[in-house]
């Protein structure tokens, strides 16, 4: 729960050691990373709008994690988080992101000219491709930590610059809190809608209070540019269509975007960006470019392969079943997106994407015909 | 104010309409009393450990609860809470108490001796007695607002003075986070075990955290007498037993919760307890005795018989099913206990219980012979 300050100085008047909490049945990033001796510098410290170390590691401590499944296990607040907790937050950084050090500088590229091909994915094995990242804006709190007031003023700014989009761009906003029947319907078999969240790792963070307030979907009439306001970020953006030509995805997605943020810092509200983190978001899994590129793609015979894990590894991409994080595959079925999210540009990560699952696809086809795919093995990218 | 409330103040940035929650589609007691005239009143206040009225509404916003079911929709953090924000307390707790005023002195009897009779229920009817109440120590915030440090000092002082106890008290206790298998089957079986809150109604409150860090059950070796640690109030005592002999009952829990409360005092951290409110705790729900005193007992045919509300009413008895608040009887088998928290004492309201399921088990028998029980019904107490 975000807690004033006021009870973060009453707190200090117990002993370190009374106030650190147990993780010794922890599996997480944060409890990797935070000693006694880090929580006591740390923890008489504060964000200007008063986000304290306890309120970052909350959704760690009552959450301890899987065997398997590494959660990150902490929070940011508002986009000061990341600097005054950067003590906590650096080393889990740098673990989550494959060696990123404090040092190090994010490239962004939102031109979608740079993308060389990905107009030409197989349509018999790629399904559909689809986009997104988070923008937060700044000078408001995040989700675990903003008011109703703040909330709402992101919702009002977004609703604003949305509407001022036109062309192919053009759509409509829906309320979560005031939806008709008949739109949440269509919503819902448009494969649009969100609810409130159930996961305990994002409950325990405080990002559902006031449900369903200030909170809703906004997408273009031709149903391939999506946006949700106020869920786990300020602003998820996503672009999404049938088939493979994830040139013409990607194109949208960086217009829309752009245009989108030019919008807001006309108003005076530009989004959290720094040039050592890049895009500034909720959870620090989704730094830098917060952008996960896939595809749903037919993979019956590649995906049983021996050298599979291998082959993506190689590539820098991860596979998920067709509902997402923690779904199983249906059918041979997999959803193929890039694995990295910092330390790489847009147009870096999309360009994996696009190259990993052609090549995946050649020795899908490869297998069907009971060839060999070893000449096809690619080097670690 | 001794201390800044960074979070709090940096919200009064926003316009009271802005932060005011929206409550219309709300059914519970903190939204038909909340007004935005209120809010604004009371928005910039904050108790001595600093919780602010968004702490204390926070659980009512979130959830909007039940055209059927009344819920409270507000919690306390500390004891100040009752006084800081009296504005939306005195009117929550006169409208859920059965008009109690701010100026009404409520009575607290813990003398098992001023109890009439009840050692003579009849067992064939009366399954089970139970009574239970809450209590909170002085000097600590409570669940929805406490720390590691004080929930974990609170279960210390709570350890020390039971362990402490003798005779047909003596016991142990058992830490949630440390239980063997063995042990948890046992207090499975025993039905003495809680487990962390699933009730949205409470984990929005904020006293699920850290679980279950500091959080245990406490019992004696006879399982007659209970104590729950760091659960929804600091400590919820149950004392129990098979069959219909609550005078006992009642006198275990009278001697043993004024043994414990003599040892809290002498480490200077007595019960909180008013005047006015009596044992202060968590729920306004619970203020006065916070004493829900019951039987588990057999009422076939009573239960299906056109009064038998009326008599409840007039008896200032409620009816649960057998697995508590929110569950159906079973077998025709209903749990009868005290409807009043407030406004009289623990003798009072055990008294109620005594007196009245005496007399529906004299019904229940006319019943069963089939003769009218009308001359029997009772005037409202």
């Amino acid at each position: 729960m975000p807690f004033g300050n006021t009870h973060n100085q009453l707190k200090l008047k117990f002993s370190t050691e009374a106030e650190y909490p147990d993780l010794s049945k922890h599996n997480n990033h944060m409890a990797k990373v935070l000693t006694q001796a880090m929580y006591e510098r740390l923890r008489s410290k504060q964000t200007p709008s008063g986000f304290t170390l306890d309120d970052i590691i909350q959704t760690g401590v009552d959450n301890p994690g899987h065997p398997f499944i590494m959660t990150v296990g902490c929070v940011a607040g508002d986009e000061e988080s990341y600097e005054v907790f950067k003590e906590l937050l650096d080393p889990i950084i740098e673990d989550r992101h494959g060696g990123y050090k404090p040092t190090d500088k994010h490239k962004t590229d939102l031109n979608p000219e740079h993308l060389k091909g990905g107009d030409d994915l197989d349509p018999n094995y790629v399904l559909s491709s689809r986009v997104r990242t988070g923008r937060s804006i700044r000078g408001f709190c995040l989700p675990p930590h903003c008011s109703r007031g703040e909330r709402r003023a992101i919702e009002k700014l977004s609703v604003e610059a949305l509407g001022a989009l036109s062309g192919d761009l053009q759509g409509k906003y829906y309320a979560l809190k005031n939806m008709t029947d008949a739109e949440q319907q269509q919503l819902i078999d448009d494969h649009f809608l969100f609810d409130k969240p159930v996961s305990p790792l994002l409950l325990a963070s405080g990002m559902a209070r006031d449900w369903p307030d200030a909170r809703g979907i906004w997408h273009n009439d031709k149903k391939t540019f999506l946006v949700w306001v106020n869920e786990e970020d300020h602003l998820r953006v996503i672009s999404m269509q049938k088939g493979g030509n994830m040139r013409e995805v990607f194109t949208r997605f960086c217009t829309g975007l752009t245009k989108i943020e030019d919008l807001f810092k006309n108003k005076g509200h530009p989004f959290m960006w720094n040039e050592h983190l890049g895009y500034v978001l909720t959870c620090p899994s989704n730094l830098g470019t917060g952008l996960r590129a896939g595809v749903h793609v037919k993979l019956p015979n590649i995906s049983k392969h021996a050298k599979f894990e291998e082959v993506l590894k190689k590539l820098r991409l991860q596979k998920r079943g067709t509902g997402g994080v923690d779904t199983a595959a249906v059918g041979g079925v997999f959803d193929i997106s890039n694995a990295d999210r910092l330390g790489f540009s847009e147009v870096e990560l999309v360009q994996m994407v696009v190259d990993g699952v052609k090549l995946l696809i050649d020795m899908e086809k490869r297998l069907e015909k009971n060839g060999s795919i070893d000449d096809l093995m690619p080097a670690q990218k | 104010m001794p201390f800044g409330n960074t979070h709090n103040n940096f919200k009064m940035n926003y316009k009271v309409e802005e932060e005011f929650p929206e409550l219309s589609k709300h059914n519970n007691h903190m939204a038909k009393v909340l007004t935005k005239d209120m809010y604004a009143k009371l928005r910039d206040k904050q108790t001595p450990t600093g919780f602010t009225v968004d702490d204390v509404i926070q659980t009512g916003v979130d959830n909007p609860g039940h055209p059927f079911i009344m819920t409270v929709g507000c919690v306390a953090g500390d004891e100040e809470s009752y006084d800081v924000f009296k504005d939306l307390f005195d009117p929550v707790i006169s409208d859920r108490h059965g008009g109690y005023k701010p100026s009404d002195k409520h009575k607290t009897d813990l003398n098992f001796e001023n109890l009439k009779g009840g050692d003579d229920l009849d067992p064939n009817y009366v399954l089970s007695s139970r009574v239970r109440t809450g209590r909170s120590i002085k000097g600590y915030a409570l669940p929805p607002h406490n720390s590691r440090g004080e929930r974990r000092a609170v279960e210390k002082l709570s350890v020390e003075a039971l362990n402490s106890l003798d005779g047909e008290f003596k016991g142990k206790y058992y830490p949630l986070k440390s239980m063997t298998d063995a042990e948890q089957e046992q207090l499975i079986a025993d039905h003495f075990l809680f487990d962390k809150p699933v009730s949205p109604l409470l984990l929005a409150a904020g006293m699920a955290r850290d679980w279950p860090d500091a959080r245990g059950i406490w019992h004696n070796e006879n399982k007659t007498f209970l104590v729950w640690v760091n659960e929804e109030d600091h400590l919820r005592v149950i004392s129990m037993q098979k069959g219909g002999n609550m005078k006992e009952v009642f006198k275990r829990f009278c001697v043993g919760l004024q043994r414990i409360e003599e040892i809290f005092k002498k480490h200077n951290h007595g019960f909180m307890w008013n005047e006015h409110l009596g044992y202060i705790l968590t729920c306004p729900s619970n203020l006065g005795t916070g004493l829900r005193g019951g039987v588990h007992v057999k009422l076939p045919k009573l239960s299906t018989h056109a009064k038998f509300e009326e008599i409840l009413t007039r008896l200032r008895l409620q009816k649960r099913g057998t697995g508590g608040v929110d569950t159906a009887s079973v077998g025709g088998v209903f749990d009868i206990s005290n409807a009043d928290r407030i406004g009289s004492s623990e003798v009072d309201q055990v008294q109620c219980v005594v007196d009245g399921v005496k007399l529906m088990v004299e019904m229940e028998k006319k019943l069963e012979k089939g003769e009218a029980i009308d001359s029997m019904i009772p005037a409202q107490k």
